[in-house]
């Protein structure tokens, strides 16, 4: 392999693992936008979106696009649920005290997962749904089946979202209950179910991020959602949380950025150079690439 | 009135079969101490480990059993196994270890299970001169505590060097890439120990990458390992992260043998690996495909009685077992300044074959090179000592 041939593969790599985070930062994004809270449990509703799929599969033996929309119906649902009995009782309390609720909730639903005999501690296989077969693009250099499904999956769902909340009358309600909840309610639109459609939407998203993940990869277990939630969280405030666009850019440049990493050799700093590039965001940049700087009002 | 008499009646009975339970059970103790020889172990059967605790503490039982059932040991007293679950955590290891050695009075403990905890145990033990022989902790630390201590299974450089020299020799392998997971010792002193030998046997080690265990994702130091064109893979850790590792890189076009170690060894990494671990070569202290019939007796009993197919901790706590019993014999007391010297001079034929020990108390035992073909283990060289 040359080195432009590594290079390209590297990039290949990244975009994959980008595309993912892109998917969980989209909840992050949405969720931070309409309520301004960051949703810390969100890396448990990746995590319980890829059990679902396996549960799923393994119950009812059915293809990866069923799986994938119940995986993400049902996900929808913990996000409501988890809106309802968790951040709405909380929705005037100080914004702390939903923050630390949100950290607590990621603990809850991983020792949960835990509980249960049939998920446990040890990692599970995740079942082979799609024949896992190479693709030349040039010589050396190879697209996989299953990155070429999470790449078509991914920008599907985006152009959806994008869909959604720019032409219909849901996604006109949660751009105007972003911008001013009480003036939103003044015209008229039900605030609680729009908060609850928008977890519904980014939980969904969790979801089917979770499952391209582990089909991709091949493991699944309890904790696999705090680190790429972690890393979704970064991409979402490095692209500009609250900016849909901003977390689908901030995916990608952090998946590129890592797999870039670990090709240079320094594949142990590949975490802290994340993390490095949230310090140095909010140093420089604090509203991200495509955040607008709002001034607080007094 | 008649409702307090009856309470009273009540009360009174409640006393004296309260007493009587005392004394019951005191008397049986007393009877016990002259039939039955008392032996601790210390295996988590909850916590992070506590799959490992429970092979370790199943085959212990099962080899318990035959024993006794064959007539127990010095002639017809009974072992009994009396297990501490500490949860692989260390404030309960130590009590787990004082527990058996004051209260239980136990002769010798069989434990534990990582070398974490036997850490923990060890200078307990000594202090108290009771023999502790743990079946499967792999770091040399745990027996340099004393004269007290012995382990069953071999240190992990014997295993690195076993690979090293069986890749160059027997697969011709000129370059290897070596796969680390950077977060465990163990798999660190593996792979230090597998460089230093292939080095050394004329090999090139051509790449050499690390990942954590919570990683998921391995495309990225796959493609690096890709590029390097390695003859052989070297995945010194536990089958949870060397399955999807080999998925990945089959999945990545990378044609490599697979080299692996005893942590490989588990049902899950065929569901894990998904096909890719054909072909895999592994070192372990035991192989289920032997064609020896103590192995053979040991697959099928246990097979029998908890419906699995043992791991090697099962087989390595099987040995140690009857390794204790033997010492006992040899030492024809239960005294345990015997019984360490019996066990310091054994010589034992087990499921991981001959077993003696050496000045540091480690075993002086083969390792076996395992193939996998067609899903199943298969025998690809014995390595003796």
């Amino acid at each position: 392999m040359t080195l432009a041939q590594q290079v390209l593969q590297q990039l290949i790599n990244g975009i994959a693992l980008g595309s993912v985070y892109a998917l969980i930062a989209l909840g992050y994004t949405m969720v931070y936008g309409i309520i301004r809270l960051i949703n810390f449990a969100h890396g448990e509703v990746f995590m319980i979106g890829a059990f679902a799929g396996y549960f799923i599969i393994t119950l009812f033996n059915i293809p990866i696009v069923p799986t994938l929309i119940l995986a993400m119906a049902f996900c929808a649902l913990i996000g409501i649920v988890m809106e309802r009995l968790a951040y709405k009782p909380l929705r005037n309390a100080p914004r702390i005290a939903a923050l630390m609720t949100a950290v607590g909730l990621s603990n809850l639903f991983q020792n949960l997962m835990v509980y249960f005999k049939a998920v446990g501690a040890s990692p599970k296989a995740f079942p082979r749904v799609i024949d896992i077969s190479r693709y030349e693009v040039m010589q050396d250099v190879y697209l996989t089946s299953d990155k070429i499904l999470t790449l078509v999956v991914a920008v599907l769902l985006m152009v959806a979202l994008q869909y959604i909340v720019h032409n219909t009358k849901m996604g006109k309600a949660m751009r105007a209950v972003s911008q001013d909840k009480d003036a939103a309610q003044l015209m008229g639109i039900n605030v609680n179910t729009t908060i609850s459609f928008t977890f519904a939407l980014g939980s969904a998203l969790a979801a089917a991020g979770g499952i391209l993940y582990a089909v991709s990869y091949g493991k699944i277990i309890y904790n696999m959602g705090s680190m790429p939630g972690l890393k979704a969280f970064v991409s979402a405030v490095l692209g500009g949380i609250g900016s849909i666009p901003g977390a689908v850019v901030g995916g990608m440049i952090l998946g590129i950025t890592e797999n870039a990493i670990s090709a240079a050799g320094y594949s142990m700093l590949r975490d802290a150079v994340a993390f490095a590039i949230l310090i140095i965001i909010l140093l420089i940049k604090p509203a991200g690439i495509f955040g607008k700087n709002v001034r607080e009002k007094v | 009135m008649k409702k307090k008499l009856s309470v009273l009646l009540a009360v009174v009975l409640l006393v004296a079969a309260a007493l009587a339970g005392c004394s019951g059970g005191g008397g049986g103790n007393d009877v016990e101490d002259e039939d039955v020889i008392k032996i601790g172990s210390v295996s988590p059967t909850t916590g992070p480990v506590a799959t490992f605790g429970q092979s370790v503490l199943d085959a212990t039982k099962l080899a318990f059993e035959e024993i006794n059932a064959k007539g127990g040991v010095l002639g017809g007293k009974k072992l009994l196994l009396l297990n501490e679950d500490n949860q692989s955590k260390g404030e309960e290891t130590g009590a787990a270890f004082r527990k058996l050695i004051e209260q239980e009075k136990v002769v010798a403990i069989l434990g534990s299970v990582t070398t974490g905890d036997s850490l923990i145990g060890a200078p307990i033990a000594q202090e108290a001169k009771i023999p502790m022989l743990t079946p499967t902790s792999t770091a040399p630390a745990v027996t340099e505590v004393g004269d007290y201590i012995f382990r069953a299974c071999f240190l992990d450089n014997y295993q690195s060097e076993a690979m090293a020299t069986f890749a160059v020799e027997e697969l011709n392998a000129k370059t290897a890439a070596i796969i680390k997971q950077s977060d465990s010792d163990y798999s660190v002193g593996l792979a230090e120990f597998f460089a230093k030998t292939f080095e050394a046997a004329g090999g090139k080690i051509v790449a050499e990458e690390s990942y954590l265990e919570s990683d998921i994702d391995f495309s990225a130091i796959l493609t690096n390992v890709k590029a390097a064109k390695p003859d052989v893979i070297f995945l010194p850790a536990y089958y949870d992260t060397v399955g999807p590792i080999m998925q990945q890189a089959r999945a990545a076009g990378i044609e490599a043998k697979f080299l692996g170690v005893d942590g490989m060894d588990s049902s899950e990494l065929f569901s894990l690996a998904q096909g890719a671990e054909e072909g895999a070569y592994f070192s372990n202290h035991y192989s289920p495909a032997a064609d020896v019939e103590l192995v053979q007796h040991f697959l099928k009993a246990y097979e029998e009685k908890y419906g699995k197919t043992p791991d090697a901790l099962a087989a390595l706590a099987y040995d140690a077992a009857y390794i204790m019993a033997q010492a006992i014999d040899e030492a024809g007391s239960t005294e345990p300044q015997a019984i360490r010297d019996a066990l310091a001079n054994i010589s034992y034929t087990g499921v991981s074959g001959n077993v003696t020990f050496d000045e540091n108390r480690n075993p002086v035992k083969p390792i076996w090179v395992n193939v996998i073909k067609d899903g199943k283990y298969e025998v690809a060289k014995v390595v003796e000592p």
